[in-house]
Parts: structure tokens; sequence; C-alpha cells
């Protein structure tokens, strides 16, 4: 099961737990399952197929670069953090 | 795990070396091609009328007498724009509103209007005679100002998200929070508690070319871009989003970059330039923004307030943390707050915190990107703190640091766990440097002495990024790369190839095609290009060996499980007398299928995290206030040194920058909110005159995520230094100033106190 931890502003929707844990070997398996447990929250993490503008899904150690087509090893932890830019 | 940890690879021929750099020599020759150095047939020029006021709503623009000039060809307003681009979205639609502004202006400096004309002067001469007439409102020129109650609000439609709360009428656009544990619990446990304020002022990045773009918009609607920029798809795609353009109606092609460091992330000109061209008549119009223009009008790094609340142990731990930030995002939203809440106690494994950044709308330029954008700022006020409590329990500053350092499975305030890391490396190698063990000046008559010591953190970016390979007959490699080259990467990039093929790094020839010739790939920034157009190199390597493999074993006209490549060379694993160097093989080549090329695209996950540390001694004349800095040295985990000059000097690069940020550069703002420094001979930035020669201790700690072990280097070295700065100030004149920047006059007035 991969552990979700969720920006603070959707934790309320998740009973302000630290992480909850979601089976899924994918993100997109991940998501769509956190949003039967939670409904509506995939709205907030999702938008047109894509990880929602703005967002950035860590997996594991770093942030991914294959959006919902990430695949998930069990354990994974999984965060949606702000989007960084560099300079 | 998701990621791949790489077998590292550790003894190198070509990585680690010094070559010759690729583009050395048209550099020192003057040869390099430049933005402003584009010549095209029929070339016009363009310029740009500017609001002479930071904050007001723009009543009329009449541009009829500018029309009626001969030797004008256009004038555009964000009408223009309009009608190109019918269908923006509400985010586009703001991002056009900087590059011209539509109904009200928002700083000194922000675009009302461009003309394009037979030539420069008479471009200049028509931007005088278009009236403008504003109703100038009360500027907000920082978040103090801006969060007022009273405040006067920048943008009436912007909707603020407010931990995901929607908050209308509002200068805050954005306010995110992280929190680990219970930070009230945390400070419970703690035998000392430290908390300060810090101000920090607005500051650009200070790259010696100015902005520029050549556009071409031609009869079949296809626009030819030069730009002197940090990402050339970045170019073609914002672009073309302004304009009303598809990606593929849009070519960029490269120039050199005379200084970026983020700045150069975004776009200013490349729009108004292709709207000109398409309104004269399809002919290229040429903009190149002049000194003061740069500073008004593009990208500089936010200002803003910073908190810090600490609690310690006895013991020497932390127990809890927490840190609000609050940053000028300038005139529209979008500063660094998500890199500086993430970085901001990264380097440190404290249990509990809680991190709140704000992202402030106030009357200047909207903001950009400056190295490791976000967390200078945050670490001045962190490692500032930091100071004061050693000082106050009388503990080693860096055995206090590495009792409580980040390492391999440490959890990040914002929730992520590190991969391998060089932290703790590092904070072992600034104790054991020469500079830490040597005693201090003694006080001089009006001179004294002070030693400061902070650290940095910054995680390092990954993207797409694509590497083109091809194998002349000579036995040469042509390299193509979609990165601008801003600080050496051409190289670096070569040298990876050089490395997987066993032959020298002069062997390879790197060049940077338009955006046309070549895979997409992301922007120069965020220290990404080493590591991931790197990456995309090696593939683009092994892709070239294979096929290599293939051909030699149709020309020796044996089975592909007989043969092997091993530092240059192709043999056949029965026939000793069967061994080709690839020269030898390139000869033949031709007749075992025609050319052999390979190319390869990546889209890497983010890269391996950099810390980095500065230790300096200054000297500050209690007569004057002056700090001069005495010896100055930066320690950082580099993973592996590509080409260590290179790393070298972007640690130097990005210390100066640092040491300037920390001690005399500011926009400096007049009661009307108007920059009063706008040029280079007021805006101080340090000179090799200001600096002493800047050492550096290289950390190398390989990354997992690169089968070198590439971490990225450029940005990290200008976080430690403006709490070093700050922290060796107050070991001088022992009273620590908690604003940026530490200037002469501050120093006098804190003397003067006693």
């Amino acid at each position: 099961m991969a552990k979700v931890f969720l920006p603070f502003q959707l934790k309320q929707i998740t009973e302000n737990n630290d992480f909850i844990e979601v089976k899924g070997k994918t993100l997109r398996e991940v998501i769509n399952n956190l949003d039967n447990m939670y409904p509506g929250i995939k709205d907030h993490l999702v938008e047109e197929e894509k990880i929602k503008s703005g967002l950035s899904a860590i997996c594991g150690f770093a942030a991914t670069r294959k959006g919902l087509l990430q695949e998930l090893e069990e354990d994974t932890e999984v965060h949606f953090l702000p989007a960084i830019s560099g300079g | 795990m998701t990621l791949k940890n790489y077998k590292q690879k550790k003894d190198f021929n070509v990585i680690g070396t010094n070559p010759i750099r690729h583009d050395g020599y048209d550099k020192v020759t003057g040869r390099a091609i430049y933005g402003a150095d584009v010549k095209l047939p029929n070339l016009i020029w363009g310029e740009v009328v500017r609001s002479t006021i930071a904050h007001g709503k723009i009543k009329s623009i009449d541009v009829s007498e500018a029309e009626k000039m001969e030797g004008v060809f256009a004038v555009i307003t964000h009408e223009d724009f309009e009608k190109n681009n019918k269908d923006a979205n509400v985010n586009l639609a703001r991002d056009m509103q900087n590059i011209l502004a539509k109904d009200k202006v928002l700083y000194k400096g922000h675009a009302v209007a461009a003309v394009s004309a037979r030539d420069r002067n008479t471009a200049k001469e028509a931007c005088n005679l278009i009236k403008v007439e504003y109703e100038e409102l009360q500027p907000v020129s920082n978040v103090s100002e801006a969060l007022e109650a009273n405040a006067p609000i920048l943008i009436k439609d912007l909707v603020g998200d407010h931990l995901g709360k929607s908050v209308n009428k509002t200068n805050i656009a954005k306010q995110i929070r992280h929190q680990l544990g219970d930070t009230n619990e945390g400070f419970k446990h703690s035998d000392l508690i430290v908390e300060k304020e810090f101000n920090l002022q607005m500051v650009h990045q200070g790259y010696i070319e100015p902005h520029n773009a050549i556009a071409h918009w031609d009869e079949n609607d296809h626009l030819s871009l030069w730009s002197s920029t940090q990402g050339s798809f970045a170019v073609r795609d914002l672009t073309a989003g302004f304009v009303g353009l598809s990606e593929s109606q849009v070519t960029t092609y490269p120039v050199e970059i005379g200084g970026g460091f983020g700045g150069k992330t975004k776009v200013y000109l490349p729009p108004l330039a292709a709207l000109l061209s398409k309104k004269s008549g399809f002919k290229p119009v040429k903009m190149i923004m002049d000194r003061v223009s740069v500073f008004l009008a593009s990208g500089p790094a936010p200002g803003g307030k910073v908190k810090v609340k600490l609690g310690v142990t006895n013991e020497g731990k932390f127990t809890a943390g927490i840190v609000d930030l609050k940053f000028e995002a300038g005139a529209y939203p979008g500063s660094s707050i998500a890199a500086g809440a993430t970085c901001c106690l990264a380097c440190y494994n404290i249990p509990n915190v809680l991190i709140d950044a704000f992202d402030v709308v106030v009357n200047k330029p909207k903001t950009a990107a400056y190295r490791a954008p976000g967390s200078p700022q945050v670490s001045f006020a962190v490692e500032s703190v930091i100071d004061d409590i050693c000082e106050k329990m009388n503990w080693d500053k860096i055995d206090f640091r590495i009792n409580n350092a980040s390492k391999e499975g440490t959890r990040r305030a914002d929730g992520v766990q590190f991969n391998k890391i060089g932290f703790i490396e590092t904070l072992e190698a600034a104790k054991s440097s020469d500079h830490w063990k040597s005693p201090l000046l003694k006080k001089n008559k009006n001179k004294v002495y002070g030693r400061g010591i902070a650290c940095g953190f910054w995680m390092n970016g990954g993207g797409k990024s694509t590497v083109d390979l091809m194998l002349h007959d000579d036995g040469n490699i042509a390299l193509n790369e979609g990165s601008a080259d801003i600080g050496g990467t051409r190289t670096s990039i070569s040298m990876q190839v050089a490395e997987a093929l066993g032959i020298s790094a002069e062997r390879i020839q790197p060049s940077i095609p338009n955006t046309d010739s070549i895979g997409f790939t992301g922007t120069t920034g965020g220290s990404r290009t080493t590591y991931a157009t790197g990456f995309a190199g090696l593939e683009a390597a092994n892709k070239l060996i294979t096929e290599m493999k293939k051909r030699a074993t149709i020309y020796w006209e044996i089975e592909e499980t007989d043969i092997k490549f091993s530092e240059g060379n192709i043999y056949s694993t029965k026939d000793p007398e069967l061994k080709l160097s690839i020269k030898e093989l390139a000869a033949v080549i031709g007749e075992t299928g025609g050319p052999v090329s390979s190319t390869a695209s990546v889209n890497l996950p983010s890269g391996g995290n950099g810390f980095g540390i500065g230790i300096c001694d200054i000297q500050i004349d209690t007569l004057t206030g002056k700090t001069d800095v005495i010896r100055y040295t930066a320690i950082q985990d580099v993973g592996k040194a590509i080409y260590p000059q290179y790393v070298e000097s972007q640690i130097v690069g990005g210390a100066a920058q640092g040491i300037g940020w920390a001690l005399n550069e500011e926009y400096y703002m007049n009661d009307k909110g108007i920059m009063t420094n706008s040029s280079f001979l007021d805006y101080r930035m340090p000179t090799s005159l200001d600096l002493p020669n800047i050492e550096v201790i290289l950390v190398e700690v390989a990354n997992p995520q690169h089968p070198y072990g590439v971490r990225g280097v450029g940005e990290v070295p200008i976080i430690p230094p403006l709490a070093t700065l700050g922290n060796a100030i107050k070991d001088a004149i022992g009273t620590r100033i908690y604003s940026t920047p530490m200037n002469p006059g501050k120093i006098l007035e804190v003397l003067s106190n006693g």
C-alpha cells in the first residue's frame, strides 16, 4: 500500500491523518482509490488527467515526471506538494 | 522504492579533468554570437513606453502622434494582445498584463505600449510622443504595507488561495503550510527558545547582458525568434501562448547568454517584438532593454519578512521550529514561497515543525527566479537564529549542526524523506578546513574582525532533456543538445558522453540547435542540466555503442553475442585479432548500413539534493562601517565534479553574488514606490576588487540517481553567504543586524548606539 501525504489544506478532508494508506500500483490507481475513500479529493489533485498545475507529486525521494503513469512499489510514500522551479 | 539507484562508476578517464572548454575560443575572441549581435535583412527596431508611476489606473493612451511620425511602422498596446489571443485563460491573461499593461500599471517601468520604427532613435522618439494619462494610486511598497487593514488592493480580480480557501479583495495571493508533529509540544520540551524576525530587500540578479529579442513573424504566420534566454523551448512556448500561435508555429534560434541566474527564465520582449513584427508588415524587429529597464521591469528576487522560532534541549537537539515567511511577489502572484518553505529547515532533523508561507503582491516588478529562489532569504533567518542559539549555549557551531544534520532517511518539514545526501560529510569538511582551524585576526585600532558560518540547501531539478549524437567518418562525435549553456554545460555533457564512449572530450563537438532541430528540453535552471541533459547524453552514448557493436558484427561477419565494447574499442570475444577503435570503425562503418547516430530523451525525477556551507572572516572599519570580506571558503557536496574548474567557478560566482546580496544590494525605493538606484553605479554589486580569493572545498558524495553521481551545483553556493556574513558581523561588533543589506549605514547605527 502507498502512503499518501496530502497538503495541509486537504488534510481536513482526510480526518487530519498524517498519511493515508491506499492501494494501487500506479499513481493513477492510488488517486482513484483515494477518491473512493474520500469522494471529491481527486478534483484537488488532478485536472484533465494530469497532476494539477502548481502541484508536484513526490514518489519516494523525488518529484515524479511520469505523472499518473508513475509506477509505485509497495510502501512507497507519495507526497503532493506545491511545485517548485529553480533559477 | 520508486527511484532507480545506480551502481556508481568510480574510475574515470575524462570526468574530473579540466579540458579546454568547447566554447572557450569563441568567447574570449568575441566571435560568440549574442542576441544583440544578430542582424537580419530589413531589420527594424522596437522600443517600449514604460510607466512613470508605481501604481495607477490607465485613463487613456494616445498613440496618434507616434503613428503619424515618419519612420514609424507600428504601435501596439494591450489591445493588440487581446486581438491575437482571445482565448487566454486567467493566468495567461494576467501574465499578458505584465508584458503590456491593460487597465492598471503596477510598478514604475511597467510596459504600456511599444513602437517599431526604422531605427532605434526613431523608435525612442516615437515613444516620447505617446501620451499616457494615469489616475495615480497609493503605492504598496512592501509586505507590511500590503497586509495593512486598509491597504490598496493591487489586483481587483485576484482571488487569494489561503490554505485552500478562496479569498477576495486581498494582496495575499497564496498561503501554503507544512506541518510535522506538534510544535506546541516540542517547545514544551525545549530548554532554550529563540525567536527573531528578519527583513530582506528585493535584489536583482545583475546579469551583464540585458534582455533582448529579435522576432520575425512571416507571411505564413511562422515566428522566428532570437533571444537571450535560459530556455529556447520556454521562449518558444511562452511567446506562442502570448501571441496566440501554437508551438509548431514558432522556432527559437539559440544565441549565447551573458548571464541569467534565473532571471532569464521569463520572457518580456519576445512577445512585443513578435506583435510589432506582424503589425509592421512582417519585418523582423529587434529590441534591447536598457539597464534601467532591466532593473525596473524584469524579474528580481523577492524581499520580504521571515520570522523564525527554534527550540533546543540542553543536550543540543532541536525540539521544534516555526518559520513564517512572507515574500514580495511583485506586481503579480508567483514568488518563490514554495521553495522557501521547503528549504528553510531542510538542513536539520527537527521533529516538530510548522511553516507558513505567504505570496504577497506589491507595487514592484513581478519577481523571477534567482539562484536557489527563496532559499537564501530563509537561510539568512534560520542560520542566524542557530548562530544565536550556539552562542547562548556556548556550543561549537559545527558540532551542533552535525548533531542535528539531515541524513538519508531524515524527513524534511514538507514530509519528504532524503535519499543519500552528503550534509554531514560537508560539515566535517568545513570543520577540518584550514580556514575554520586558523585564528581570526585580532582587533587593531579602528578595525574589528569577525568569523561567521552558515549552511544552505537546494533540492536540484530534473525534467526533460534531449541529446543527439552522430558519428563522423573521422571518428569524432557531433553532439546536439537542447539546453541553453549558461554555465559550461556543453562541456560537462560532452565529458559524460566522452567518458561513456572511452574517448577524449575534445573529440566531442557540441552544439545547440534551434527548437525544430532537437527534442524538447527544459529550461536551464534549478541546477538540472549537467544532471538531466548529461543523463540524456549517457543514454544516447549507450545507444550509439549498441549500434556500433551491431555494425562491427556486420563488418566482421560474426554473431552479436561475440562482441564487446570497452574504453573506446570494440572487440571480438572469440578472435583476439578482431579489434577496432571507434575511429577505425567510423572509417568503414558506411559499408555496414550508412551513418550511425543516436538520440535519447529523458524526463527525470528531481535530482540529488545539494548542501553547502560558507565560512567567512570579515574586517569592519568602525569609523566608516565598511565591511571587507578578507577570507571566504565555500564547502559544497557536488556529488561528482564532472569539470572541477567549472564547478569551482559556479561556487565562486554564487558566493560572490550572495556576498553582494548580504552587504550592499537592494531595490532602494522612495516614498512614491519608485526604485531610485536603477543603475550599476548606484546598485552596488561587488566587483573583483571587493572580494578576496574565494576558496572552494568540493565534497563528493555521489548522487545515487545518476550513474556518475552528479548533483546540481549552481544554486547552492548563493544560499549560505547572507547568514554567514550576518553571523560574522555579529561576531565582529557584538550586535546582530536583522535586515539586508547589512551596509555601512546600518553598522554605523549599531556602533553609535553602543
